[in-house]
């Protein structure tokens, strides 16, 4: 983690150019300069600017925006509700698409609808995200109007039917991914000794589907699922442009429009440790489906 | 792979063929038969050839604007019509085309070379250049791709550079996990030893045994790689951050097109649907040489 907080605090000083000319602009008088400059603190040496940066962290602060003259933590608490729910929602649909398909292409595997679940997933790995949102809102928001195109509402219901069509995009960037391991865990373990037990003893075929090929298949689509959220949540930047969503993404983006680097800099940071926490949710929840990897 | 460690028997091979037991076909001959590989390799080769015809048989500069005939339709003088500024869109999907796929393929190039170079030293020294190396991609790895990629070309700057810098110094990771993994495969082999008790150098063994066998695994993962990293440079592209205009590009030709999405769906569609054709065809590719590296 402090590995992380120092990696992206060099990322944003070693760059060429002046954070307070860029926020000036280039009629700024040297006067103005040098006064900015000393309030942001960038007059001092590197390894003083790093040490209040770290210290700040410390104390759970992460500076002030540049443009919006506000605490960059009260920035980043109105926009993570957004992405946090994001990320959930499109949790959600990437397990009810993943599990039903795969069940499907493995039961039925090498004939059509194999075939099909196969090939889906092929278009859904080539497709950039932010075009398949794109299609999503032609189809659902255009033509047939079930959805806003963008925006968030203003009450919960709102929000939910805001996060449709975006969780739905997330969801089908990463399930491709999924779909494979899952059919491919499932093939290898409908294949094993203890499915042809549980089939003399006379159980019906969607019963040992799901009880004893879907959840020893699932441990490793859980693992394969915590490594693909990090990358889900470095979508949903894009996808949060996409509908117009006041989300981390939004804000950073913007933040880049505004030469903002200090709300850069704080988002960054808030993206890693998501990351490294899910990393930890997911070895937890594997931990305690599959007995053999029980922390002891 | 087994026939990379075979050294080449010379100019004679019928007379060789007699004497040495039959060679295995090499690795890229025994892929290249998979269906897959088959309609992968067509695929893109119907995307790289018409992305190089470009200016054969583009029939319109891709920047030449046209303000009396825009937004018009597929008609005989333009095949898929014009955009708002009366640009032929089927002559700026042929060369956006081709600067996506070459900036695209330079992208992976860096990282692939870099990574593969580093997970195989990592792998055969071991160490502290281990040690250090993979402590740095933990960390690179704890950031959601996309976030860093867009605050990396945000830092570096906006255009190619910034995204063949941003590329190399985030992408390297995989290709350096990987390798590193085949290279300790490699060095707990007998071969090895061999080569090292015959005499030879560590930097000859090196290079000449066990970097070949730890490349074929991180090519496996450059076809899919490429996949990522295309759809990121179109991505960047939609962003305003990647390939500045006029210069043509998939993603600002969807980006462009969206505002006319309701009535002209086409100019956000067309890009996009080549941007899928063409990453299904290398992801085909990818998926055959899995099947034969795969031990049978």
């Amino acid at each position: 983690m402090l590995g992380v907080a120092v990696v992206t605090f060099l990322l944003v000083r070693l760059i060429p150019g002046d954070p307070a000319r860029a926020v000036l602009g280039i009629h700024a008088s040297p006067q103005q300069i040098a006064q900015l400059r000393a309030q942001l603190g960038l007059d001092k040496p590197v390894y003083q600017q790093l040490w209040s940066f770290l210290g700040g962290l410390a104390h759970g602060s992460t500076g002030t925006s540049i443009y919006y003259h506000a605490p960059v933590s009260s920035l980043i608490g109105t926009a993570l509700p957004v992405t946090a729910s994001l990320v959930g929602v499109s949790a959600v649909f990437c397990v009810l698409i993943t599990i039903p398909l795969a069940s499907l292409a493995a039961a039925r595997q090498n004939r059509a609808a194999d075939h099909a679940v196969r090939v889906g997933s092929l278009v859904g790995l080539a497709m950039p995200s932010f075009f398949f949102a794109i299609v999503l809102i032609i189809v659902f928001a255009v033509d047939l109007r079930w959805f806003a195109a963008g925006g968030w509402g203003t009450t919960v219901p709102d929000h939910l039917r805001a996060l449709v069509l975006p969780g739905l995009t997330a969801a089908i960037a990463i399930a491709p991914v999924l779909i494979r391991s899952l059919r491919v865990g499932m093939l290898e373990v409908i294949d094993s000794d203890f499915v042809a037990a549980a089939r003399a003893k006379g159980l019906r075929g969607a019963r040992i589907l799901l009880r004893h090929v879907a959840r020893n298949a699932l441990i490793p689509t859980l693992t394969l699922l915590g490594i693909n959220i990090a990358y889900l949540i470095g979508s949903t930047v894009v996808i949060e442009r996409v509908f117009d969503l006041n989300g981390l993404g939004s804000l950073m983006l913007n933040a880049i429009g505004q030469r903002d680097y200090p709300v850069v800099q704080g988002v960054t940071i808030v993206y890693a440790i998501a990351v490294v926490a899910v990393n930890l949710v997911t070895d937890l929840i594997v931990a305690r489906l599959d007995p053999r990897t029980r922390l002891r | 792979m087994t026939t990379a460690s075979v050294t080449p028997v010379g100019p004679v091979p019928g007379a060789a063929a007699e004497v040495l037991p039959a060679r295995r076909p090499s690795f890229l001959a025994r892929a290249a038969r998979t269906p897959a590989c088959a309609i992968g390799a067509a695929l893109t080769g119907v995307v790289v050839v018409l992305a190089l015809l470009a200016p054969v048989i583009g029939r319109y500069s891709p920047v030449q604007q046209d303000l009396l005939a825009t937004l018009q339709g597929p008609s005989a003088a333009h095949w898929l019509g014009t955009d708002e500024f009366g640009r032929d869109v089927w002559s700026r999907l042929l060369y956006g085309g081709r600067t996506d796929l070459q900036v695209g393929f330079l992208a992976v190039l860096i990282p692939f070379a870099a990574g593969s170079l580093l997970g195989t030293l990592c792998g055969y020294f071991g160490g502290w250049i281990d040690a250090i190396v993979m402590r740095v991609a933990d960390i690179v790895l704890a950031f959601p791709f996309y976030v860093l990629i867009i605050a990396l070309v945000f830092f570096v700057g906006e255009g190619t550079h910034g995204i063949y810098i941003a590329f190399a110094l985030t992408d390297w990771v995989v290709y350096a996990r990987t390798t590193r993994g085949a290279a300790l495969v490699a060095v707990s082999q007998d071969w090895v030893a061999a080569a090292e008790a015959g005499g030879l150098s560590r930097a000859r063994v090196l290079l000449r045994h066990v970097l070949p066998n730890t490349v074929s695994q991180a090519i496996v993962y450059a076809m899919s790689d490429i996949v990522l990293v295309i759809s990121a440079v179109v991505t960047l592209g939609y962003l305003g951050l990647g390939i500045q205009p006029p210069a043509p590009d998939w993603g600002a030709m969807i980006s462009d097109g969206q505002s006319f999405v309701t009535v002209h769906p086409w100019l956000s569609i067309v890009p996009g649907i080549a941007m899928i054709i063409t990453g299904i065809g290398l992801s085909l590719i990818g998926d055959g040489l899995t099947d034969v590296q795969r031990p049978a």
